[in-house]
């Protein structure tokens, strides 16, 4: 009943891994970077939203998509300043950008919200916990999950059925052939840094919801998310989702049952093990050769 | 009969660079006017691709760049225009080697070739017109592009580019690695979208014959150069490219080392 209990609390925890995991994906998919400011980006999208809450007295319902539409801008900006002007250096150039991005954010965060928690009012969601049967399932838990998979749902419908969602598919498998077919890539990276500035900053709400939000620790989170993007295979949305959710049952089930400080790690000790026996991910795109 | 013709591309003494050192192309001119067929041929490496992608813009994303000369598109000079411009002009470029988006399925691919602004009955009504021409597409739509055999890619590949309705087409080497049946299949098709369509096409071919037959008009290019131009029916009755291109001799023997040298020495005087 225990393991139970685990197992669905680390499903749910694992939506936010999720939405963390296919911030970094899309951004790879698309631009082959990886982005690691990706953590302190979704604590900026957190403290946007915080900030509409608690400074702006606003309610939920106007100050979650405010900070959507944060993020928008920010990826917006961080696409223009820091990534257009580099568009053709070597990548190595650009991943340490990022980094760079991730020290200045960090340092941004601690200038305006400070280095203490600062935390979401319990009952900005509603609901109370549910039980079914003997497991418990918390209000903000079930609001994370729910989120997530709304965003997934919305990723799925972009990708599949909208004409941007198709040029971004195209781009993300061949930059050259995209031009040629009159696809301005830089306008669709720029797109691509929005989405994923989105998908962050829902994450840094839900977690910032639960837990609280730091400039220290916050962005660590992202770390989390690490080896579900690359269980997923780096390039693949749904395994993003996947590779997400396992990683929250991996700590939940190790956690739980062994040793919380174990379930802390136990997600990168399986990372290695994948890495060492399937290094292309759980659920990379198969390159297609035709014989 | 005078008759007034447009040339709606003119390529004008352009040199090309990659970064910034490489030389390839040394002062390339060429025409392709309204409704025509201008091929263009030469050997391996004498700047065929790199000429089409000074026009269509691609050289940019691989550090080229036109140091001189310039280029004229419906009288507006595109030379420094972004790839993604050109091709909304009317200047799209058929890439060697039939890429493909491999993970979209066949009709994605050829979506990804619309680039008007209207909306989906457009759409449909492109796609139409290329399943018109290509009905085998119309079967394969939802497969996925990569499975695709190399004809039927190819197919697609000119279909993705009919989708934009080019002004002008820019193919590299369609028949490459196709059978020969194939290909006659592929160039009856490139006349067929001249004439139905009035596009105009720029066609670099190794296959000098088939692209003679089917083109108005011939540039013969060498080491960044080029070193002949004429009606195609004219340079047909050339004896260098009957030699050279065509693998006819004038008495029908095997070549021999001596006529190599004896093409050098001939190649120099036409260059
Ligand atoms: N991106 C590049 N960087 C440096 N040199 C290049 C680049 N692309 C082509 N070249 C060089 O430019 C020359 C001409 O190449 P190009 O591809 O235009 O020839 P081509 O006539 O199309 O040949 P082929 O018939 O083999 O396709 C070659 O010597 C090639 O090595
Ligand atoms: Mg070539």
């Amino acid at each position: 009943m225990l393991t139970m209990q685990f197992l669905v609390t680390g499903i749910l925890t694992g939506g936010i891994y999720a939405l963390v995991a296919v911030s970094i994906v899309l951004i790879y998919k698309a631009t082959r970077i990886f982005n690691f400011a990706v953590g302190e980006m979704l604590a900026l999208g957190g403290y946007f939203c915080y900030s509409f809450v608690v400074w702006g007295g606003l309610p939920l319902w106007i100050s979650l998509p405010g900070a959507l539409v944060m993020a928008v801008i920010v990826g917006a900006l961080v696409e223009r300043l820091v990534l257009r002007p580099l568009l053709s250096q070597p990548l190595l150039t650009i991943i340490m950008a990022t980094l760079a991005l991730s020290v200045l954010l960090k340092g941004i965060m601690l200038m305006v919200w400070t280095g203490y928690d600062v935390g979401f009012p319990k009952n900005l969601l509603p609901g109370k916990t549910v039980l079914v049967g003997m497991i418990a399932m918390s209000h903000e838990l079930l609001w994370a999950f729910g989120i997530t998979l709304v965003a997934f749902a919305g990723l799925a419908y972009f990708f599949m059925k909208t004409r941007t969602g198709l040029k971004m598919r195209g781009v993300s498998e061949d930059h050259e052939l995209s031009m040629a077919c009159g696809v301005n890539i830089v306008t669709i990276f720029a797109v691509t840094w929005m989405l994923a500035a989105v998908m962050g900053t829902l994450a840094g709400f839900l977690m910032g919801y639960r837990l609280a939000l730091a400039p220290s620790y916050t962005p660590l989170l992202a770390l989390k998310a690490f080896p579900a993007v690359i269980f997923g295979g780096l390039e693949s949305i749904p395994g993003a989702l996947i590779g997400g959710l396992l990683i929250g049952v991996i700590e939940g089930l190790v956690g739980g049952l062994i040793d919380p400080n174990l379930g802390e790690v136990s997600a990168y000790i399986l990372l290695l093990l994948v890495l060492i026996f399937k290094p292309e991910g759980l659920f990379g795109l198969k390159r297609i050769e035709r014989v | 009969m005078v008759r007034e013709v447009v040339d709606i591309l003119a390529v004008n003494q352009i040199e090309v660079f990659y970064h910034n050192v490489i030389q390839v192309l040394k002062g390339v001119s060429l025409e392709v006017r309204e409704k025509q067929i201008v091929s263009l041929l030469g050997a391996n490496g004498a700047g065929k691709t790199t000429t089409l992608k000074a026009i269509s813009g691609l050289l940019k994303a691989e550090a080229g760049m036109v140091t001189d000369g310039d280029i004229v598109f419906m009288d507006k000079r595109i030379d420094r225009d972004l790839a993604h411009k050109i091709a909304k002009m009317g200047i799209i470029q058929v890439l060697e080697g039939r890429p493909v988006f491999q993970h979209l399925t066949a009709e994605e691919n050829l979506r990804m070739g619309f680039i008007g602004s209207g909306g989906e009955k457009d759409i449909q009504k492109h796609l139409e017109l290329v399943y018109g021409l290509f009905p085998r597409l119309r079967s394969l739509k939802n497969r996925t592009s990569g499975f695709l055999s190399g004809g039927e890619q190819q197919m697609m590949v000119i279909g993705r580019a009919l989708l934009s309705s080019p002004k002008v087409m820019l193919l590299d080497e369609p028949s490459l690695g196709l059978a020969p049946l194939l290909i006659q299949g592929i160039f009856k098709i490139i006349k067929q979208i001249n004439e139905e369509r009035k596009t105009a096409l720029l066609l670099v071919e190794q296959n000098a014959l088939a692209a003679l037959e089917i083109a108005d008009y011939c540039y013969v290019m060498e080491n960044g150069r080029v070193v002949m131009d004429g009606p195609a029916d004219q340079l047909k009755e050339n004896e260098d490219i009957k030699e050279f291109y065509l693998g006819l001799s004038k008495v029908g023997s095997r070549k021999s080392y001596k006529d190599v040298k004896h093409y050098k020495r001939r190649k120099r005087w036409l260059s």
